[in-house]
């Protein structure tokens, strides 16, 4: 069932970039790409648990800032060594200017 | 005392379990506060850099490797040799890690091509050598954790000076590619590197051993060392480098600890030996911040020097504290480098009093 819980502002995150929401005991990474579209998956890295809002993104690219793993945050999909598995993603939408995200 | 100390850093023998026991094995490490927006900066990739250091590199390898070849037969050629023998049998080290970290260009193809040359190069598989340098980063001098450690205490001094020529690495290398390619890895690999992983590490071997298999051919048809001075050779007479620079990074320093500053250090070097290098002097730095390509670390010195112990201004003044360091620890275990930090400096990120630099015997984990 969808539960849509608002995570931020859009000014919160610049073009490019992710911020960390914590919602109900869980950390989530909120991405904004380049192109403006925003973006959820889980906080954690799928390797070792690192944050991924320390990371670095590029275009539709998240590098985790402990080992580099790299994933396609718009997919979850994890791109190659040191990262096996794919992240999970939850939907957005943007309402009046705030990032909702679907935790359900 | 070999068998006691090789079995307290093998990352097959009880002081893993004890280090996960202990909290020591996937932990948080300290990190000097940086603004985000400084890091982006800092972060951020760019293919130039490493195109013009790269063209330089390889130009430079071209251009000794052809003199030495014009002169091949006289005293003359020597002086070439080493030069490029340095850069093949050296700096491929520097290549090597900072491609394997991905953060050398933007372009992922071209990180990864120059990764594997530099792999090959350095005689490390590049699949096993990314897992393990994950590791390393993971658990940087957590005994029975990093499967880097160079310098253990006490030192193995032998196969440390006989690895300035690559007298133990080179042959331990032939031997993992035999294995390798014949389907295994060892049990100290198998520890990191995943099983869906491992086939590229067979295949790697493969072509590896194929290719000096026609080196050594060529050599044997042309009756000429030729072939193998240029392929193989500099990773013995162009070594020594390598471990002048790579010592310098952890050696003599602190173990089991949860905190760069105490366990790495970061030297001044001049610009020949930063471009030899690729920066990698900035250890400290690359530890707390690994995302941080090679060209923009002098700038996060910058930013960080304020939360660190003083760098070592030379080559020359980190080595007036590594051989003595080394030297003592052959007889006294318990010693270690401990550096003092700067006025200001955010204080040792130091969780548990075991954890002090010392390497004490950690407490066995015994089952539940």
């Amino acid at each position: 069932m969808a539960q849509w819980i608002a995570a931020c502002s859009t000014g919160d995150i610049d073009p490019e970039d992710v911020i960390p929401f914590d919602h109900g005991g869980n950390a989530y990474a909120i991405y904004r790409s380049p192109d403006g579209a925003y973006y959820a998956t889980d906080g954690h890295c799928s390797h070792e648990q690192t944050l991924l809002c320390d990371g670095l993104v590029m275009d539709d690219v998240i590098e985790c800032p402990k080992h580099n793993g790299r994933f396609d945050y718009t997919s979850g999909k994890a791109l190659g060594a040191p990262v096996l598995v794919d992240l999970r993603t939850y939907p957005t939408r943007v309402i009046d200017g705030t990032v909702y995200i679907d935790v359900g | 005392m070999g068998r006691e100390r090789l079995a307290r850093y093998s990352l097959a023998g009880p002081e893993n379990q004890a280090a996960v026991g202990a909290g020591l094995a996937g932990a948080d490490w300290f990190r000097s506060e940086v603004p985000r927006k400084r890091m982006k900066e800092l972060m951020r990739r760019s293919d130039y850099p490493a195109i013009r250091d790269t063209a330089v590199w390889l130009g430079l390898m071209v251009m000794f490797a052809g003199l030495g070849i014009a002169f091949w037969g006289s005293w003359w050629a020597v002086p070439f040799f080493l030069a490029y023998g340095v850069l093949y049998g050296s700096t491929s080290d520097s290549r090597w890690h900072e491609t394997g970290h991905g953060t050398a260009f933007k372009s992922r193809w071209l990180d990864e091509g120059l990764y594997q040359l530099a792999s090959f190069m350095i005689m490390r598989d590049p699949t096993v050598w990314r897992w393990s340098h994950t590791r390393h980063h993971t658990d940087t001098l957590i005994l029975g954790r990093d499967p880097e450690i160079a310098a253990m205490r006490p030192a193995r001094l032998a196969r440390l000076l006989a690895n300035f020529f690559g007298l133990v690495d080179v042959p331990v290398a032939f031997g993992l590619m035999s294995r390798h390619a014949a389907g295994r890895l060892t049990s100290e690999e198998a520890d990191f590197v995943p099983e869906p992983e491992r086939h590229k590490v067979y295949r790697t071997a493969r072509i590896d051993l194929a290719i000096y298999a026609v080196t050594i051919a060529s050599a044997v048809a042309f009756s000429s060392w030729l072939p193998v001075v240029l392929i193989g050779g500099p990773r013995i007479y162009g070594a020594f480098m390598l471990n002048v620079y790579a010592l310098t990074q952890h050696a003599g320093m602190g173990e089991n600890v949860l905190d760069h500053r105490l366990n790495t250090r970061t030297v001044k070097m001049c610009v020949v030996n930063r471009f030899l290098y690729w920066n990698m002097n900035y250890h400290v730095e690359h530890h707390m911040f690994p995302m941080v390509p090679y060209y923009r670390l002098p700038e996060l010195h910058e930013e960080v020097k304020h939360d660190c112990a003083a760098v070592y201004p030379s080559l020359w003044a980190a080595y007036k504290e590594i051989i003595p360091a080394i030297l003592r620890q052959l007889k006294d275990q318990e010693y270690y480098v401990r550096r003092e930090l700067l006025p200001g400096a955010a204080p040792f990120n130091e969780p548990t009093s075991l954890n002090d630099g010392r390497a004490l015997p950690l407490a066995p984990v015994t089952a539940a």
